[in-house]
């Protein structure tokens, strides 16, 4: 998952910097993901993973870090792989 | 009172709203046009001393600066277009049969360059922008115009067409954040002085979709925008009246504003419905201005 994660990330969310340079706990806000950026990101992982994050999730601390988006979508999806 | 009597209808009956037709699309009265004058007067006096260039546009922008606002990404329901007949005399022929025939003769029309302002700060940004660096001081201006927005309905506090009044804050991070402070501090004190009940809350814009509740929790958890809210058609859900929005550098970096050092500027706005600000003077005070107390009219009527 972490990796299908960060190719998405790398895909939408526009950032200045490469992904494979950020930490799992690394500020996404920070590296400079916008707020479009992260709806965009959140669509792909909608799409990729087939779930649908509920209101609940739909907030800047479910797209914080890679690790966040990890729990978000495990959280949403228990049978994904996690890797 | 029959207090089944829906607010917009006594509007009507009194003369201070004049119906069209359309739900949100209405005519205004001399008195009710004054009472909007007199306001935005107080507003001038609370913020005319700081020198904020007058700008007033129309309420139509060019489409292609509409286009690079972004508009469309979050507020597609709400955004307006101006269409027009572009075609030869034959078409002219058909388009009028068609009227004739009651069919959807709107279908041809073609886009104008011309899109409906959504908010009066909106043609400000690329105007700013088009003048090249800001001086370390940033800028200030004031701004009205009229807006549209499609969302019909028939509370009378939701106009499809409304005027909106504004200041805007182009600066440093610190002089656009100290803007919007100062001016919600003043917001609550001018509105206390018409004998309004306020409340600010933190709020969001209206943005569509699920992927727009997303953006609308982040601009919540930021605190980005906040509104005085104050009752108009119902004491339970008050009426955002002002706004105070902070955009951080969003639309500095999307105009090229910056100084001349190549830093982005931050931007702030604070808006005035001034229709539901009308409104809600008359719900508050009564439909007749000359009966208003003594001290509310003093402050607009000097």
């Amino acid at each position: 998952m972490n990796s299908t994660i960060r190719e998405l990330l790398s895909k939408h969310g526009g950032l200045p910097v490469s992904v494979e340079t950020l930490a799992d706990d690394a500020d996404l806000y920070e590296a400079g993901l916008s707020s479009f950026a992260s709806v965009q990101l959140m669509l792909a992982l909608e799409d990729e993973f087939d779930v649908e994050f509920p209101e609940n999730l739909l907030n800047r601390k479910s797209f914080q870090s890679i690790a966040a988006i990890t729990a978000a979508i495990s959280s949403i999806a228990p049978d994904s792989q996690v890797a | 009172m029959d207090m089944q009597t829906s607010l917009l209808d006594r509007l009507f009956d009194a003369g201070l709203l004049i119906e069209t037709g359309v739900d949100g699309l209405y005519g205004r009265s001399g008195v009710f046009e004054d009472v909007i004058s007199r306001f935005e007067g107080l507003i001038s006096a609370y913020g005319g001393a700081e020198g904020a260039e007058m700008i007033r546009f129309p309420p139509g922008m060019n489409r292609a600066h509409f286009e690079t606002s972004g508009y469309m990404k979050s507020f597609p329901q709400l955004a307006g277009t101006v269409h027009s007949f572009c075609g030869c005399e034959l078409d002219h022929m058909n388009l009028l049969k068609c009227i004739d025939e009651g069919g959807d003769w709107t279908k041809t029309q073609e886009a104008t360059d011309i899109a409906l302002t959504p908010a009066a700060c909106y043609p400000l940004y690329p105007t700013i922008a088009k003048r090249g660096p800001l001086p370390p001081e940033g800028g200030l201006y004031d701004l009205q115009s009229y807006c549209f927005r499609h969302e019909p309905s028939t509370d009378p506090d939701r106009q499809q067409m409304f005027r909106m009044r504004e200041y805007v804050r182009i600066g440093t991070q610190e002089a656009v954040t100290e803007f919007r402070q100062t001016w919600m501090d003043r917001g609550v004190k001018m509105m206390e002085s018409v004998g309004l009940d306020v409340e600010i809350d933190v709020a969001n814009d209206p943005f569509f979709g699920r992927a727009g509740k997303m953006l609308a929790n982040n601009q919540r958890d930021q605190n980005l925008k906040f509104e005085l809210l104050i009752p108009v058609n119902s004491a339970a859900k008050p009426t955002a009246c002002m706004s105070f929005n902070y955009h951080q550098d969003a639309f500095g970096a999307k105009w090229g504003l910056a100084f001349a050092g190549g830093e982005t500027c931050h931007t702030a706005c604070v808006g005035w419905g001034l229709e539901r600000i009308a409104l809600a003077l008359f719900v508050r005070h009564g439909l007749d201005p000359k009966a208003w107390p003594a001290n509310v009219r003093k402050t607009l009527w000097g």
